[in-house]
């Protein structure tokens, strides 16, 4: 059992990895990582002031949608 | 913004070569490289694209030349997958290299305006995804299947070739250039390069188009839900869903959205079975049971709301859930039609495809099947897609090919499948479900002898499958569904439920599939209602600065309310049309998205000029041509023709003798008040007819006056003026495709070495 258990496992790991991989870029596609390209971005640049928390990144995100609305496709 | 507001001089100016940076690898793969790797075929890939090419060549020919009496839906997806895989390998590459000429040592908007907001420079995968569910909508679902009327085959091989041809050149040029500029949207590169009489009859034309589009969306949800207890409450319970998904998002967990999709999806699935156990009872039934005249009116003031309210609360929640359904729904489309491969019994020509008045949508095949499947086969309004968010999160010039044009077959796939879908229902049902309910009289008697008395060959329907398919899905009735959504509901259910939980969840597939093209069309209706809001403030701004002011609450409420007045008008119109509504408004949805193709393809004509690629103007002039030739062909019909189902004024004449002689009832409209609202509209929509062709015939004719200024230009030895951005080094590479070919995967191994800080660039000089 236990052999056979050991043999299984990479596969699982490999299955584990494949569904972290789908969960990620489904992250992606939903714009949910919007907040960690933000500071990949910030920490390149290096301003002096601090970066936006992830509340007001995130309020930041909306209210810049208000003004400048993007359509839908039919 | 922050990267070029800095003002350097470094590498700026058309025509300058952009310098190498000496302390990075190569930030493209050379061309000669990448050419040879095209050029080089060895056995393998050769055995690989003749499977291809035969398999698809085999499909074509079952489909369209076998044809025995059944044909399999496997078909449809050998046959479109084939020709996609071999137009993305060939023709696109072709535009690439002789149209486009992409050029990887230049930064793209993400890189040289990177704010980590807006210019994000995303993996070239996820933002395929991510265009394509911008892209793809309820469109693509409804049009095959209104045109399904002609039999399968004209539908098919328009998607097909459409796509190929036109619908993702289009998207792929306007991807191009307006990254090109960086990200700037179509309006403001037709100002640009068509002047200002071309810019503003394309802004006008692009607001009106947009009022229609919305307004017939919001049609086919009515439809769906009108007398639907169940779809009332199901999708009624979306808005209380995505409030609550809002709050949580802005006040609980700020930034988990993906945590807020799953239980938002799961809220979703509650409120689809909650629906039909609401349904039951009798006080749910009675209070959910709406006619279409008061969803109607729900609807516009839900418009308005939802229009006015901050996008927190309403349109951001329910986008990811819509973008959650979208991809959901396709993969399970895709995998059910692969295992289940229904035999589909429809001919690929019928009785109408040779005739002008049938009864789903009247007109003659040329050129009415090509509006009426718009969106997947050449959609106008993905070109406000295509300019606009995506150009700003492209990585890399290469990349657009990937996304623009093979995002857009993506598209093209999904309206084959819904086609497949409708056309696997039984023939008789379809027009009982598709025909107004002046035709079928409404009861199942009724509808089943007039579909029975068209004498369509195989079709004997009795009334009982009728109250039968209406009992399993879970609706009163099913007769004069209109609007494409209820068709392709049942042909979802129809195959899902071979696939999963057999005909007891027949009722679920149903609500699930009418749940979700009523979140992809209230979202596209919020957003456009918001998109056409800020157009008209920005016109009216022109000549009252005060409403250029976004933020001015009274100006962006008066323009909602006009916005809102404007598509409700024409919602209520086809609602309480005696003559049927989407039969005679869909044609105008069509030539509206069409025109505005044209429009756009337009613009693409008048750059390329301006670039000097007069050889391969053939690339954009052969979809321009026939986008004009149709949409024109198609308004001349619906203003000029002297059949009233076809032509508006014809219509129009028609019903106003009949007033004039006295009559009480005339056509399917059975009283005087019916006959005026005849009169009413069809004056209205011919007039829309004719404003639309007026100003798409502006803007073409100021293209073609700007190409020919070019071509002179270039003669001439002048340059003509282009607009696009100063050329700015990259200083990252990412490849071009969905995997790394060769070259550029030794090229990102060279990438993988460098250290961390070196890798990214730092953008700006701040």
């Amino acid at each position: 059992m236990s052999a056979a258990g050991t043999a299984r496992l990479p596969m699982f790991a490999g299955v584990a990895a494949g569904f972290k991989s789908v969960a990620r870029y489904l992250r992606g596609v939903l714009g949910a990582d919007a907040y960690e390209n933000y500071l990949e971005h910030y920490r390149r640049l290096g301003h002096q002031h601090a970066p936006m928390t992830e509340r007001e990144f995130w309020r930041d995100h909306t209210d810049r949608q208000d003004a400048n609305p993007q359509g839908r496709c039919c | 913004m922050a990267g070029m507001s800095g003002g350097d001089g470094g590498a700026r100016g058309t025509g300058a070569q952009l310098t190498e940076e000496p302390d990075l690898p190569d930030t493209a793969v050379d061309e000669e490289v990448l050419e040879a790797e095209d050029r080089k075929w060895t056995p393998a890939k050769i055995g690989i694209w003749a499977g291809i090419a035969l398999l698809g060549g085999i499909s074509w020919v079952m489909l369209a030349i076998v044809r025995g009496e059944t044909v399999n839906a496997i078909w449809f997806v050998f046959a479109s997958v084939c020709t996609y895989l071999i137009a993305y390998r060939f023709y696109s590459k072709y535009i690439q290299k002789h149209l486009l000429r992409p050029n990887d040592r230049r930064a793209t908007p993400a890189e040289y305006k990177a704010d980590g907001k807006d210019y994000v420079r995303t993996d070239r995968n996820v933002l395929f995804g991510h265009h394509f569910a911008a892209i793809a909508g309820a469109g693509p679902l409804v049009g095959p299947i209104i045109a399904a009327q002609m039999g399968y085959l004209p539908g098919t091989i328009w998607i097909i070739i459409g796509v190929v041809l036109a619908g993702a050149v289009q998207d792929y040029l306007v991807m191009f250039f307006s990254m090109r500029r960086g990200g700037r949207s179509l309006g403001q590169m037709a100002r640009e390069e068509l002047g200002i009489i071309g810019g503003t009859a394309a802004l006008v034309a692009t607001l009106l188009i947009m009022v229609i589009i919305v307004a017939i969306l919001a049609l086919v949800v009515v439809n769906a839900l009108g007398e639907s207890p169940w779809g009332v409450f199901s999708v009624g319970m979306t808005i209380p869903i995505a409030l609550f998904m809002g709050v949580y998002l802005r006040y609980l967990r700020p930034g988990k959205v993906m945590e807020v999709s799953i239980i938002g999806f799961v809220l979703l699935m509650a409120a689809i079975i909650g629906g039909g156990i609401v349904a039951e009872t009798e006080w749910g039934a009675a209070f959910f049971h709406l006619d279409k005249v008061t969803i109607a009116w729900g609807l516009i003031v839900y418009g308005f709301i939802a229009a006015i309210l901050p996008v927190w609360l309403l349109l951001a929640p329910r986008d990811y859930l819509s973008t959650f359904m979208k991809i959901g729904v396709i993969v399970m489309l895709a995998l059910a039609i692969i295992v289940v491969r229904p035999e589909i019994t429809v001919p690929a020509f019928s009785e109408f495809a040779s005739r002008d008045n049938g009864p789903v949508f009247p007109g003659a095949l040329f050129p009415f099947l090509f509006v009426t499947i718009a969106c997947g086969a050449l959609s106008g309004f993905h070109a406000l897609i295509a300019s606009g968010t995506t150009p700003k999160l492209v990585e890399k010039e290469r990349q657009t090919r990937y996304i623009g044009y093979g995002g857009m077959l993506m598209e093209s796939f999904v309206a084959i499948m819904a086609l497949v879908a409708a056309i696997s229902i039984d023939r008789g049902l379809y027009f009982a479900m598709n025909a107004p309910a002046a035709l079928t009289g409404g009861t199942v008697e009724t509808a089943a002898a007039w579909v029975n008395s068209l004498g369509l060959s195989g079709v004997n329907i009795s009334p009982d499958l009728l109250s039968q398919t209406a009992a399993n899905v879970g609706e009163e009735s099913i007769v004069s569904r209109t609007g494409g959504a209820p068709t392709l509901a049942v042909g979802l259910a129809h195959i899902m439920q071979q696939f999963i939980g057999g005909t007891a969840l027949m009722a679920f597939w149903y609500h699930f599939a009418i749940m979700f093209e009523a979140l992809f069309i209230l979202t596209a209706v919020d957003a456009g209602t918001r998109v056409a809001r800020f157009m008209l403030q920005d016109s009216i701004g022109n000549f009252v600065p005060k409403f250029k002011e976004h933020g001015w609450r009274p100006g962006a409420w008066l323009c909602t309310a006009i916005m809102v007045g404007a598509w409700g008008a024409v919602l209520l119109m086809g609602v309480t049309d005696p003559l049927g509504g989407i039969n005679t408004l869909f044609p105008l949805f069509g030539i509206a998205n069409q025109l505005l193709a044209a429009i756009a393809l337009s613009v693409c004509l008048a750059i390329v000029a301006k670039r000097g690629t007069f050889k391969y103007l053939w690339i954009v002039a052969l979809p321009l041509a026939f986008a004009a030739v149709v949409t024109i062909t198609a308004s001349y019909q619906k203003i000029f023709s002297s059949t009233p189902a076809v032509g508006y004024f014809a219509n129009n004449a028609a019903f106003s003798k009949a007033l004039a002689d006295g009559k009480t009832e005339f056509g399917s409209a059975k009283s005087v008040a019916a006959m005026e609202a005849v009169v009413r509209n069809t004056a209205i929509q011919g007039w829309l007819s004719v404003i639309f062709v007026v100003l798409s015939i502006i803007v073409i004719a100021t293209a073609l006056i700007a190409t020919v200024k070019a071509f002179q230009d270039v003669r001439a030895g002048r340059t003509p003026h282009d607009h696009e951005d100063p050329e700015v080094p990259s200083r990252v590479f990412a490849p071009a495709g969905i995997v790394p070919t060769p070259a550029e995967k030794a090229l990102l191994a060279e990438w993988e070495k460098l250290p961390l800080e070196l890798r990214v660039e730092k953008a700006g000089h701040h």
